[in-house]
């Protein structure tokens, strides 16, 4: 095949003491991203599964699709809603994509380039980790947000977030959370509030469902929160898309139902102490977009399966708990995320630890 | 009269070439090795030299440490070639076979008076006695101890494995003569594992004086180790030990008949194998010997145990002391495109459920070959190691503390009741392609080398 001779022929070049080897890894990445590499077993199980990083990552991405269409397609639903125009349903969708098409282009230039930086520094081949985290970023973000502050979010979640601590698989907090929190807190203004959840109308006001909720009482109705068609961050507004989603990675296996589940669990119990319905929490704000696809990451959370459950329940519990009695933020997710990301570690501790005692004791008695 | 033992974890992986039940034919090699390499941990002292007539049974070299543990030839011949490799490390030691086998004849052991220390000397002088693996460390079990118990699995679960049922067919004489030798050797009991849905009808079934349990589940449930952990856990500073069934028989015949008798039937198996079968041959036959199972030479992988754990010895190599298995395997060096995001990839196997193979069904085969699928990567994916391993163990975490090198963790974690054919499985299923049981091997050293 030709592409194949192209590799072959440019292979020496980018190999180390080539003309280009300081674009090495760059040069293995695309080769390994068209072609899986030829290389066999050299020591131990002589054969593998065929299961790779890049497949584990490629299902979460197939689980987010419907999130992101969904998302495109209310940002020109609620400009359409809040500016008295008349779009079709394509005009409403090609505006979305008009939208967050320059989001994700700077999502995954910024982001890959620091990647690809940091695994030639590293000798290391680039880690497909970044593909789910730049696919997640823009999704959590108002659509208002400019590009040159999502630029810098993407920098600081990958530099901060992830590389100075190894590279993927070895950072504590989940980095496409870390984007948001870093905005949240360095420029809240655009961030937050009211006005940031509409594009296209200047001056528009359009309160979340957390928002009115924080106020007293949510004046959307459950199937339009629960379908989607509320102001929010791009990809967080549809339950019913993320629980697509939710299906695939829970079917795959990809993602953990057991923290799915006790995340559920700890947000209805906690969410029996509000005015609103228990089960509104669910279905408002960054709660099943959070729940799906952030509690889930391997990385980031309780790595043991009993921990898994202390770890899911916790989120929910903190998530509600700081919706309910915090008059500061509306939404808890996001912090409640990355403050469980940062015990998960004692978690594990915890029940690792019972094991230990376990084989102490057992040594003890005999 | 059995405890049953139900294993929920694990993975019989369903690679294509399991071997026929039966005997294709007997090879009587042109020129056998053993490999002191064999061993983990072992300095050997050679006994012979180049030139050197041997009958079988006659030690080829010795333990440095333990002088009077011998190695022995498993054919009558002439030591052809003492190969050494780097620092003059030995690595085999070969021997041109005669076209009969000529055995060195001892005085059979009388079991009923004899005394442990008579045992185990005949045991050492016969070249039977690093048979007997002690664990923690997989390594040759220490005379002046007093083990536990003993572990004996007549149930192999890995890959193609061969049937023991089949393979020892008509030695049940040998085997429980073997079985009474090691019961002289411990306090605490032989115990026996079988599986569960073939262990009626086997005739091991009637063995004297062994403690029987029934297992049932997928690999590694065969495994010794997984079923010490579900039987009697090994603690910190106990020791036990593990004889497999074949070295049990040889055992056996040993002591019934003066004899060391190292042929075996060996399972030549693998997706690239031709008309896999079963083969009589002698212990660490080479593999050209096979080549009525192979149509080419190139490409091809020559494996001397299970597609898990065995070793690449090619085809100028040779089988290794304890295997009664050769897998052989096409070498996966090529290149698939956009393999990963295929979303079929029907002749590809995999355990995790992003691939459709799991739904295809138990029957299909895959002829799988040595690709490694993937690139090598940290760990990320925290819970499909834990699904094929069937232990009380966190299989990450405790990997993680060998990486570190931290003995204290190590220990905690439960190294003594590992050895790197447990951990074979996870490896298989890792995403991240880490070389698990090099991990856990280079873990096993270093306490070894600490604790000494």
């Amino acid at each position: 095949m030709g592409l194949r001779k192209l590799f072959d022929n440019l292979s020496p070049a980018f190999n180390k003491g080539g003309k280009f080897s300081a674009l090495g890894s760059l040069f293995e990445a695309i080769e390994s991203f068209v072609y899986v590499p030829k290389t066999t077993t050299i020591k131990g199980a002589h054969v593998r599964d065929s299961i790779d990083l890049k497949r584990t990552m490629t299902v979460v991405m197939i689980a987010l699709v419907p999130a992101i269409l969904f998302g495109m397609y209310n940002i020109g639903y609620q400009t359409n809603l809040a500016g008295h125009m008349s779009m079709t349903f394509g005009q409403m969708l090609w505006f979305g994509f008009l939208k967050i098409l320059p989001m994700y282009l700077v999502s995954y230039i910024v982001g890959l380039f620091f990647e690809c930086m940091f695994a030639q520094i590293r000798h290391e081949e680039v880690n497909e980790g970044y593909f789910v985290t730049g696919l997640i970023i823009p999704l959590i973000m108002p659509v208002t947000t400019p590009l040159w502050m999502l630029a810098l979010a993407v920098a600081f979640a990958v530099v901060i977030g992830k590389e100075v601590f190894g590279g993927t698989g070895m950072n504590i907090w989940n980095p496409a959370l870390l984007a948001r929190a870093f905005l949240f807190f360095a420029y809240p203004k655009q961030m937050s509030g009211d006005s940031v959840w509409v594009a296209g109308v200047d001056a528009y006001s359009g309160a979340t469902p957390l928002s009115q909720a924080a106020n007293g009482s949510v004046l959307y109705s459950p199937t339009d929160m629960f379908l989607g068609f509320i102001p929010g961050s791009i990809g967080e507004t549809s339950t019913l898309a993320i629980l697509i989603g939710a299906v695939i990675l829970i079917w795959t296996g990809v993602g953990s139902w057991k923290v799915m589940l006790s995340c559920v669990a700890g947000a209805l119990l906690i969410g029996l102490l509000g005015d609103v319905p228990c089960w509104y929490q669910l279905i408002m704000g960054g709660f099943a977009f959070g729940c799906v696809f952030m509690a889930t990451d391997p990385v980031t959370g309780a790595q043991t399966e009993a921990g898994k459950w202390i770890y899911g329940f916790l989120i929910g519990a903190f998530a509600v708990c700081l919706r309910l009695f915090n008059p500061g933020y509306p939404e808890g997710m996001m912090l409640s995320i990355l403050l469980m990301n940062t015990f998960a570690p004692l978690i594990d501790h915890i029940i690792v630890n019972r094991n230990i005692k376990k084989r102490l004791k057992r040594a003890q008695t005999v | 009269m059995s405890e049953q033992i139900r294993l929920t974890k694990g993975l019989d992986i369903p690679i294509s070439g399991a071997a026929s039940q039966t005997i294709a034919k007997t090879v009587l090699a042109d020129v056998i090795a053993i490999k002191p390499t064999n061993f983990r941990a072992l300095v050997p002292k050679l006994v012979v030299k180049e030139g050197d007539l041997v009958l079988a049974g006659d030690p080829l070299f010795v333990d440095k440490n333990h002088p009077q543990v011998c190695f022995c030839s498993p054919c009558s011949g002439s030591v052809e070639a003492i190969v050494r490799g780097d620092k003059r490390k030995l690595l085999e030691v070969r021997v041109k076979a005669d076209s009969e086998v000529k055995y060195r004849k001892a005085k059979p052991l009388s079991l009923s008076s004899a005394s442990k220390e008579q045992i185990a000397s005949f045991l050492m002088q016969m070249g039977l006695w690093p048979m007997i693996m002690q664990r923690p460390y997989g390594i040759i079990a220490n005379a002046e101890d007093a083990p536990k118990s003993i572990f004996i699995s007549a149930m192999n679960t890995a890959p193609l494995a061969a049937d023991l049922d089949f393979a020892l067919k008509g030695r049940f004489i040998d085997v429980q003569a073997g079985v009474d030798t090691l019961a002289k050797l411990t306090e605490g009991g032989v115990h026996f594992s079988m599986n569960y849905f073939t262990s009626p009808s086997s005739e091991f079934r009637k063995l004297r004086s062994v403690i029987f349990h029934d297992f049932e589940g997928k690999h590694p449930a065969g495994n010794v180790g997984i079923q010490i952990n579900h039987i009697s856990p090994i603690n910190k500073g106990e020791v036990v030990w593990t004889v497999d069934l074949l070295s049990v028989a040889t055992i056996g015949k040993a002591v019934r008949e003066g004899i060391y008798d190292a042929s075996r039937l060996v399972a030549v198996t693998g997706p690239a194998a031709v008309n896999p079968s079963y083969v009589k041959a002698y212990q660490g036959s080479p593999i050209s010997a096979f080549s009525d199972f192979f149509t080419k030479k190139e490409n091809l992988r020559f494996i001397s145990g299970n597609v898990l754990t065995g070793e690449k010895v090619g085809l100028d190599g040779y089988m290794d002391f304890f295997d009664d298995q050769i897998s052989i395997l096409n070498e996966g060096d090529y290149y698939e495109t956009f393999g990963w995001c295929k979303p079929f990839r029907c002749k590809k196997f995999s355990f995790s459920h992003s691939y459709w193979s799991w739904l295809i069904g138990n029957g299909k085969k895959y002829k799988m070959d040595t690709n490694v699928n993937g690139g090598a990567r940290a760990f990320v994916v925290s819970d499909v190691y834990s699904k094929v391993l069937p232990m009380d163990i966190y299989p990450v975490h405790l990997l993680k503390a060998c990486i570190a090198g931290d003995l204290e963790k190590m220990e905690n974690l439960g190294i003594y009741e590992v050895l790197p054919e447990d951990f074979a499985l996870c490896e298989f299923v890792d995403p991240s392609k880490n070389n698990i049981q090099q991990i856990i091997s280079d873990g096993i050293d270093l306490m070894l080398k600490e604790m000494a």
